[in-house]
């Protein structure tokens, strides 16, 4: 009875969806919604692969065990997934949607960046306090850099200068000089950050801090917290609160914080840093990621295994979509 | 899985070499030639403890100081940016030997930060040597409720949590199962007593009703014979018939003297509770939440086995001193411990969620873990239990009922 409302509910917000298409349509704007979310499902080891124009889950891919962290290729043909309790990241060919190969990723991967030319990876090895350099076209690691205890988060700059990742238990973000390969800075923020995003103009490193329930905001010159975000949502115990996902939009004016197990993105002043709303998702929104035209953005709910689809200009929740077990991770094909 | 995925001997000599760089890589200020080093004592008794019901329970040397030296380790691996170091020194005690000596002892060699594994009459002793220098304990071993409450003291910071917290948890869990009529199993020791007056206290706040109280005579005797278990398969039906109707069996046995021979025994067909079946804990061999994993892996490969309670109750206070080392930037252990006791203090220890310590005893606040031996069923506090605080102080003693005086 329950899946009949869900549905029915679903099939009355997808009629809402056509009619505000077709008048999109009539207005002359046509709506580039040819887009394909990539979702990890860390319980049940497959990629979810979503039709943002369906808004509706086409295919699952099997994967390897516990997949996490997942990047797209900047033309969109290849997804690199972290399979963390195989200790490999798995190359999928998004034409055939299959396994095509996997990369040297050193132990327990979970999260990984590209480099802004696309030819490079940097992930995290959880279990070895190593940041490791993978060459994508020699498919070869070529470094591995020491960082802090349980690294973690891991945020490439616009320029691709530096990349800053974070350790969950030695609570820094490490900026790590891509060319030297080396740590150049350490930046102490509160219990367990999780996540790195730079601002698009490279003026600012937001890093989410989980436990600590705070964002801190770095000024990547001076290696300098400048200002802490804080978050209170009304009736929930301040522990619930857990900022994980960053995303900015590209006019740098609003940033949105996944915050866990408080089941809301927090919609931030990205200039005021002050918090204006919070948006009601699933629960235990983890990760966060943008349609190439920012129309939308798409969270992870990992306990509810669906993931929201955000409505970037009205600011508000439009869509539940049904994935697999524990979503965590969310990669959308470019333009 | 895969060759492939193994770290390369040369990328690890790399590595090796770029850690060897790190010390001259910049970031954060103050970095000298010699790290600022901050000494840990860890202080633990030494008995010869009666052999557990089950095989698996078998204590390990290592007990405690295992988890201390993983957060010497972790401390290290911060301390590695920040330019500290972190040192451990274990002193064992027997039951004969002087407490208060030994802890003068460690301070006589500049250690200010003392972690002890002692019950509570010694840990007194201890807590009162240290506080004429100043020294601070950590309680890493005892959950005795009155160390925190009646008998407490201000430089004795309590990272193991209490009876009290304990029951509750476990009050919390078989109330939201709808478990609430109680057949209590008591042991005849003296801390038996105190953990079933925990659970006592645990059914009247939760509305659980205790139909019978039974107790369990310790009579002694050796733990195991070859025939052991025809003996038990035909006690525990007996000892536990006639009992009013229950929901569960919850047993107070700190000894282990009984309560692992009750599951499956009883003479109704009820589930177990409290010493043995479901069972409250700081920590489980088996948690893989929040992070865990990575906790037990690095555990593992520290101490080669797996880690209990007490390791994580020691690494926690060693951890607890790395962020205070961390956030003041400081090698003073008056400064580190002003750190604890500010409002400010929170430390991540894979639990979901931050602990932080409750001003009024010391006592840090945590989630308790619900495990079977094989899983963790659930962790407490349970939704719905609301507190205008911290729903984590609707575990234990609150602040309103504290005895407890600081000064």
């Amino acid at each position: 009875m329950q899946a009949e409302l869900i549905r029915r509910r679903g099939i009355r917000r997808r009629s809402l969806l056509l009619l505000a298409s077709s008048a999109l349509a009539l207005g002359g704007a046509s709506p580039s919604l040819a887009y394909t979310a990539y979702v990890t499902n860390e319980r049940d080891n497959t990629v979810s692969v979503v039709d943002l124009d369906k808004m509706q889950t086409v295919k699952t891919i099997s994967v390897g065990q516990r997949p996490r962290g997942i990047v797209i290729s900047p033309d969109g043909k290849f997804l690199y997934v972290c399979a963390g309790d195989d200790d490999i990241v798995q190359i999928i060919e998004t034409k055939s949607q299959e396994v095509v190969g996997d990369l040297p990723s050193g132990p327990d991967p979970e999260l990984l960046a590209l480099s802004k030319t696309g030819d490079l990876l940097y992930l995290s090895n959880e279990n070895d306090a190593l940041v490791t350099i993978i060459d994508l076209k020699e498919r070869k690691a070529l470094a591995q850099i020491p960082v802090g205890v349980e690294p973690e988060g891991m945020g490439v700059s616009p320029d691709g200068k530096v990349v800053v990742n974070t350790s969950e238990t030695t609570n820094m973000a490490h900026f790590i000089d891509t060319d030297k390969r080396e740590v150049v800075a350490n930046v102490l923020v509160d219990s367990r950050p999780r996540y790195a995003e730079w601002k698009s103009d490279g003026s600012e490193v937001w890093v989410s801090a989980e436990v600590g329930g705070t964002v801190s905001v770095i000024d990547p010159v001076k290696h300098d917290v400048t200002s802490k975000i804080t978050f209170s949502v009304p009736g929930l115990r301040s522990e619930a609160i857990q900022p994980v996902g960053i995303r900015f939009t590209k006019d740098g004016k609003i940033a949105f914080v996944a915050l866990g197990p408080a089941n809301r993105v927090a919609v931030v002043n990205a200039q005021t840093h002050e918090v204006e709303k919070y948006l009601l998702v699933g629960q235990r929104v983890w990760q966060l990621a943008f349609t190439p035209d920012q129309k939308y953005l798409i969270s992870t709910n990992g306990v509810s295994n669906d993931i929201s689809v955000i409505d970037v200009a009205n600011l508000k929740v439009i869509k539940s979509i049904q994935v697999g077990s524990f979503p965590w991770g969310v990669a959308i094909s470019p333009e | 899985m895969t060759s492939s995925c193994r770290l390369m001997p040369r990328l690890r000599r790399l590595a090796l070499i770029l850690l060897l760089l790190l010390p001259f890589a910049g970031g954060l200020p103050g970095r000298a030639a010699d790290p600022a080093e901050i000494r840990i004592g860890y202080l633990r008794l030494v008995e010869s403890k009666q052999q557990p019901i089950s095989l698996l329970d078998e204590p390990n040397d290592d007990d405690g100081i295992a988890g201390a030296r993983l957060g010497v380790e972790d401390n290290n691996g911060t301390g590695r940016f920040t330019n500290q170091h972190f040192s451990i020194e274990d002193l064992r005690v027997k039951p004969t030997d002087d407490a208060a000596a030994a802890t003068k002892s460690l301070i006589d060699k500049g250690i200010m930060l003392i972690i002890v594994d002692l019950p509570p009459t010694v840990l007194l002793a201890a807590a009162d040597a240290a506080r004429a220098s100043g020294a601070t304990i950590f309680d890493a071993g005892s959950i005795d409720d009155s160390l925190r409450e009646e008998n407490c003291r201000a430089n004795v910071i309590h990272t193991a949590p209490t009876r009290s917290m304990l029951a509750d948890a476990l009050a919390q869990y078989l109330s939201w199962k709808r478990w609430q009529r109680w057949l209590l199993v008591t042991g005849s020791h003296p801390q038996d007593a105190l953990y079933a007056d925990a659970l006592k206290r645990a059914a009247k706040r939760f509305g659980a009703t205790i139909v019978e109280e039974r107790v369990f005579k310790d009579t002694g005797g050796a733990r195991r014979t070859d025939s052991g278990i025809v003996q038990t398969q035909r006690q525990m039906p007996v000892f536990t018939q006639n009992a009013p109707a229950y929901d569960v069996l919850v047993a107070a046995d700190e000894s282990n003297v009984f309560a692992g021979y009750l599951p499956y025994r009883t003479w109704d067909a009820r589930p177990v509770a409290g010493s043995a079946g479901l069972v409250p804990t700081s920590w489980d061999p088996a948690h893989d939440s929040w992070g865990a994993v990575q906790m037990q892996n690095r555990f593992i490969k520290l101490a080669q086995r797996r880690m209990k309670a007490i390791d994580m109750q020691a690494w926690t206070a060693v951890r607890m001193i790395g962020e205070g080392a961390t956030r003041t930037q400081s090698a003073d252990p008056a400064k580190i411990i002003t750190y604890i006791k500010s409002p400010s203090f929170e430390v991540a220890a894979f639990k979901g969620q931050k602990l932080t310590l409750r001003d009024w005893n010391l006592q840090l606040r945590q989630p308790i873990l619900l495990s079977d031996g094989r899983t963790v069923v659930s962790v407490s506090p349970q939704e719905g239990y609301l507190h205008q605080t911290s729903e984590l102080d609707t575990l234990g003693y609150d602040r309103p009922e504290t005895k407890c005086k600081l000064n």
